[in-house]
């Protein structure tokens, strides 16, 4: 039953397809069915009544060794709530000194602490005690999801916080199904592997999905029986503080999860350069991914893995019925804000369907419900920070500068807070640097291309090579573009599908290694190989 | 045919299991009987002042770039023709110049980079089907078998280590190598995965595009083999630099690759430095996987490298300083003869080398005795004649790196039992060097010395020891001797090491995964395991309507 219903919300919201998903596609489209009731909200909707969040904050501190502590040097940053800009509260600043007292800890906790000598089976209990103490607590989860991160709530609650739930039970099942292998041998010798845990684990998690990047980080390494270090990012830490207090609920033994609230030059660099850290995995920004990588092996040598920007594509043929593939596109790029690493933010339309497309697109991007996430309806809220609130802004200006067509949106929304109009360009040519560089806002750049050979050349042409969507009837089209496309996911008729089984990673400079799915373990094992002689074996 | 080959098999697998392998018949000569009757006359004192003059021709000495071999693009002018920039490659043996060869630069890495990405982006290789490309490969493999003896000589004579190991052992594993990887070819197999939607899921294993490969000095041909063989059944197109002090058998395997059918710009072999070339190669903004096995100095610098420029993934095998432990209830002489392989074995310049050997203290005044005679019996003499287990250390750099961690070994207080200083006065032949009482802060016990010194070092209990054998930087292998199921058991999972090699030693079957846990390095090579290494994952996902099942 659960498990159903995460589904059909997925199909419903996050991965915007199929049965549910076609109904979405057409009702939206049409402006009818739910959105009816939240017409009220537009692009011009008053930003001024903010919802007060129904929510406590508890948890501010360092999460080491089980337990809630200050920062060594006492100091406190501010989280904020993007509706405003205004503090929600002060948080532990952590430095290299509290990466030190958690490395130790999680050291401890993997060289002589209970987690890796447990068996699989009770860490499995474990992480699925955690489920069911994150699917109890989801109202407050998504709450502080949406109050530190502005997403829209029902988002939250009904896409993020169960496939969060979901992707526990996923790894919670991995735990006892780790299997080395025997291995043929050339000669007398009885040879087997062993995939063992690699150690402690440093996690370096971004904004812009705080809790769903918690899970992809913590639940594999946990199940494979790994201790973590794991650092938040600097605008969102409170979500993962909540879930790691769940986490010691649920029996995680103390040092195992260690989370430290900070900042990537001080923080994040003291773990990635640790040298008693035995693994890295970031998600982030390519710029900042070179660093980490550089980081790790200057210090240990430590294996890394990195999920890291991208351009994707979102490429629509001429035989695509063009109502559903705008929509799809829409919600391509401009989910979450437009703050996806893998957002479709290359729409390329065949000449053909071209002109029609860009007036529904136009049409569509209107329509779009921006306001307070902790409203009913709402579509998008307010970008993460005034940061990249500006550079957001930049890029629309750019795009203008660059003789793109703004066919809609080039604004911020409202006096208050980081709401952006949602954005489409049309006219974009390759050259642009809105078609270049991950802009990481609602910004649409819409490309017009003739034939695939050249579709295929131009979406290659890019350092990225995250996702792409490929929006088809025909087989030997979708064929074609799923095999010449390099990047780590392709979409065909679909878009941001995560399920838990499906591995998630990029191509190029979009990262090394893989998330989710049966590939996500070998980032947190080791491989060892054991040779016994044989004496008169009865077989080879 | 198929007995034949079988035949061929099994003979493999003797040689392997006589010496490489180091099981039970190769022990036997440490009691002197054996293969090493018909040799008396080499000992540690024979002289190695008349080398042979091996039977190869050396025809093979420009990069080899696009299918065709070509002069390194800087150029020395010497009137009045130009010719591309050389440098020497010398015989171990003599420090005497054996060639010279093109030194490839930035500029011959752009165009070996060039021309395998076009191999990759438009050639046939990729496209081929997979077995198209398995057939390649395994007529690679028979032209490996059928130029053993070239292959071997040029090894030997450019590498210093013995012919019979070259001949009888390397050659016939690197064809085994290249035929492992052949039989993967055509299954590389993505998944189908379950989907928690209306959605079919499937995973493609791609090729990752040109890979990089920098190979060191100490195994060239297998080194060669281990590196080439999955990038080429994954669809990968590469571009190797050898090591500068071992370019010359890369070219002519090249060259038989070439003979196999292997498209032109596929395989790009350029011979040079790591400052120059390799950094070139690691630095590449067109390379799209690099693969490095050297020091774990020179892999920071690589990592670093692909850190900076454009983030190619990275995999490496570096050094290591692997325990060697002997229990109490060990066979004392067959611990003996094992270990004294284990670090002996290709004149100690193997990265999993056992050079910690650690004994327990109840069969430890005996193990030190009999390891001294052995290290005594030990032939070092030129490689080229029957019979020689030790040549000459790879170069003059080499020699003087391991003579002065001789010089500190004795300095730190440790007990110096046999060798401590070269052999002869020609060449780079150091005396088989055994250190009794080494103690963990003593540099030799810390150190990859990458050279014919055995440190010996006493243990009371297995918990006391697998906290000493795990305290260093490197993970890359360890051996157990023991016949009790309890402490293989306990010591297996406790060592954090790539490979657990127990009552055996070196066993490279192309099947078993081989690299490092912490600083020895990331990844595996060998195995299926090394497949992910060339393969990118990409997820393949599409609506589905009305499904049948789910």
């Amino acid at each position: 039953m659960a498990a159903r219903r995460i589904s059909s919300l997925l199909t419903c919201s996050l991965s915007a397809s199929s049965s549910v998903s076609s109904s979405l596609l057409s009702s939206i489209g049409k402006s009818s069915g739910r959105y009816a009731s939240v017409k009220r909200f537009s692009n011009a909707a008053a930003l001024e009544d903010l919802v007060v969040p129904p929510v406590q904050i508890s948890y501010t501190q360092h999460l080491i060794d089980g337990k809630f502590v200050d920062a060594a040097s006492g100091k406190t940053f501010p989280t904020y709530d993007p509706r405003s800009g205004e503090v929600i509260a002060r948080v532990a600043e952590g430095d290299a000194e509290d990466i030190n007292r958690a490395v130790a800890a999680a050291r401890e906790a993997f060289d002589e602490g209970p987690w890796p000598k447990m068996t699989p089976y009770e860490r499995s209990r474990i992480l699925l005690r955690f489920a069911d103490l994150v699917e109890k607590h989801s109202e407050e989860l998504a709450a502080l999801e949406t109050w530190n991160n502005g997403k829209p709530h029902e988002q939250a609650t009904k896409s993020e916080l169960p496939l969060l739930v979901r992707l526990f039970h996923y790894y919670a099942g991995w735990a006892d199904k780790i299997h080395g292998l025997t291995v043929p041998a050339d000669g007398p010798h009885h040879v087997q592997t062993l995939h063992e845990p690699i150690g402690v684990a440093g996690q370096i998690i971004p904004w812009n999905f705080p809790l769903l990047m918690f899970a992809w980080k913590v639940g594999p390494a946990l199940a494979c029986g790994n201790t973590i270090v794991l650092k938040t990012a600097e605008q969102t830490p409170l979500t993962a503080l909540y879930v790691a207090k769940l986490f010691q609920e649920a029996g995680l033994p103390p040092g195992v999860l260690n989370v430290v609230s900070g900042y990537g030059p001080s923080a994040g660099a003291a773990l990635a350069s640790h040298m008693d850290v035995d693994k890295v995995a970031f998600t982030g920004s390519t710029d900042t991914g070179k660093i980490v990588l550089e980081s790790a092996a200057r210090s240990n040598l430590k294996p890394v893995t990195l999920e890291l920007g991208g351009k994707s594509p979102f490429i629509v043929c001429e035989d695509a019925d063009v109502d559903q593939a705008v929509e799809l596109a829409h919600f391509a790029l401009f989910f979450n804000q437009g703050q996806c690493c893998c957002a479709g933010s290359r729409t390329y339309v065949h000449e053909r369907i071209y002109d029609e497309f860009i007036e529904k697109a136009k049409a569509r991007a209107l329509r779009r419900i921006v306001g307070d996430p902790f409203k009913n309806g709402v579509e998008q809220g307010p970008q993460i920070d005034t940061e990249q609130f500006e550079k957001v802004l930049r890029y629309i200006r750019s795009g203008k500068e660059s003789k793109a067509t703004l066919e809609c949106g080039g604004d911020r929304l409202g006096t208050k807070g980081y709401f952006i109009q949602p954005t489409v360009f049309s006219n974009v040519t390759d050259d642009m640097l809105i078609a270049q560089d991950e802009i990481f806002g609602p910004v649409q750049s819409i490309l017009k291309f003739k034939d695939i050979d050249e579709v295929i050349r131009r979406a290659n042409t890019t350092r990225y090579g995250l996702a792409a969507g490929v929006f088809t009837k025909n087989i030997d089209t979708a064929n074609t573009l799923t095999r010449a496309l390099r990047v780590g996911t392709v979409w065909v008729n679909c878009f941001d599908v995560f399920d838990a089984a499906i591995p998630f990673g990029g191509y190029k400079m979009s990262g090394i290694g893989r998330e989710k799915g049966i590939y996500s373990l070998h980032n947190y094992l080791q491989v060892k190989a054991v040779v016994t002689p044989l004496k008169n074996p009865a077989w080879l | 045919m198929l007995d034949k080959s079988r035949m061929a098999a099994r003979r493999i697998s003797s040689l392997l299991s006589r010496s490489l392998a180091s099981s039970s018949s190769l022990l036997t000569k440490g009691r002197i009987s054996g293969v090493g009757r018909v040799v008396p006359s080499y000992s540690t004192s024979s002289s190695v002042n008349n080398p042979i003059t091996p039977s190869v021709k050396v025809n093979c000495t420009q990069l080899l770039i696009n299918g065709k071999f070509v002069d390194s693009a800087s150029a020395t002018y010497i009137s009045p023709n130009p010719i591309g920039k050389t440098f020497p490659t010398y015989d171990p043996r003599t420090g005497d110049v054996i060639a010279h060869v093109s030194e490839g630069d930035a500029e011959d890495i752009d165009r070996a980079v060039s021309a395998a990405r076009k191999a990759f982006d438009e050639g046939p290789w990729p496209r081929m089907t997979a077995y198209e490309r398995a057939k390649v490969l395994f007529r690679f493999a028979d032209l490996l078998d059928k130029h053993t003896e070239e292959l071997s000589t040029l090894e030997t004579w450019d590498n210093g280590k013995p012919y019979e190991q070259s001949a009888k052992i390397e050659l016939p594993m690197i064809s085994r190598v290249i035929r492992y990887y052949a039989g993967w070819a055509d299954k590389v197999h993505g998944l189908t995965v379950p989907a928690d939607g209306p959605h079919h899921v499937q995973t493609i294993n791609e090729p990752i595009g040109v890979a990089g490969q920098i190979i060191p000095w100490n195994f060239p041909l297998l080194m060669f083999a281990w590196k080439v063989g999955p990038a080429l059944a994954c669809g990968c197109t590469i571009v190797l630099k050898s090591a500068e002090q071992t370019p010359l058998s890369a070219l002519f395997a090249a060259k038989l690759l070439h003979e196999a059918g292997l498209p032109p710009g596929v395989l790009n072999v350029i011979s040079g430095f790591g400052s120059t070339a390799g950094a070139a190669l690691s630095s590449h903004m067109e390379v799209d996987k690099l693969a490095f096995t050297g020091s774990s100095d020179t892999g920071k610098i690589v990592l670093a490298a692909a850190a900076k420029s454009n983030l190619k993934p990275v995999t490496l095998e570096l050094g290591g300083k692997s325990p060697f432990i002997v229990c109490k209830d060990a066979d004392v002489d067959k611990a003996v003869e094992l270990a004294h392989f284990a670090l002996f074995f290709n004149q100690g310049q193997c990265c999993c080398a056992g050079s910690r050997t650690y004994v327990h203290e109840s069969v430890y005044d005996e193990f030190i005795e009999k390891a001294k005679a052995r290290a005594l019996k030990r032939r070092v003499g030129d490689p080229f004649k029957a019979g020689t287990e030790q040549g000459p250390q790879i170069d003059s750099t080499q020699f003087k790196k391991i003579l002065r961690y001789i010089r500190s070994g004795v300095e730190s207080g440790a007990t110096l039992v046999a060798g401590g200083e070269r052999l002869g006065n020609k060449g780079y032949y150091i005396r088989p060097t055994v250190f009794a009482n080494v103690k963990e802060d003593m540099l030799i016990a810390q150190d990859e010395i990458f050279g014919p010194v055995q440190s010996i070092l006493k243990f009371k209990d297995l918990d006391e020891l697998v906290r000493r054998a795990n305290q260093t930087r490197y993970g890359l292998a360890a051996g157990v001797f023991t016949n009790d199921l309890e402490t293989a058991n306990t010591l297996t999972r406790a060592l954090r090491v790539g490979t657990v090699w127990i009552n055996c030693y070196d066993v490279f079957d192309a099947s078993i995964p081989f690299g490092g846990y912490k600083m020895s390095g990331q990844g595996r090579e060998k195995g299926v395991h090394c497949l992910s290494n060339y393969l990118q994952v990409k997820a393949v996902v599409t609506k589905l309507k009305n499904p049948a099942w789910m």
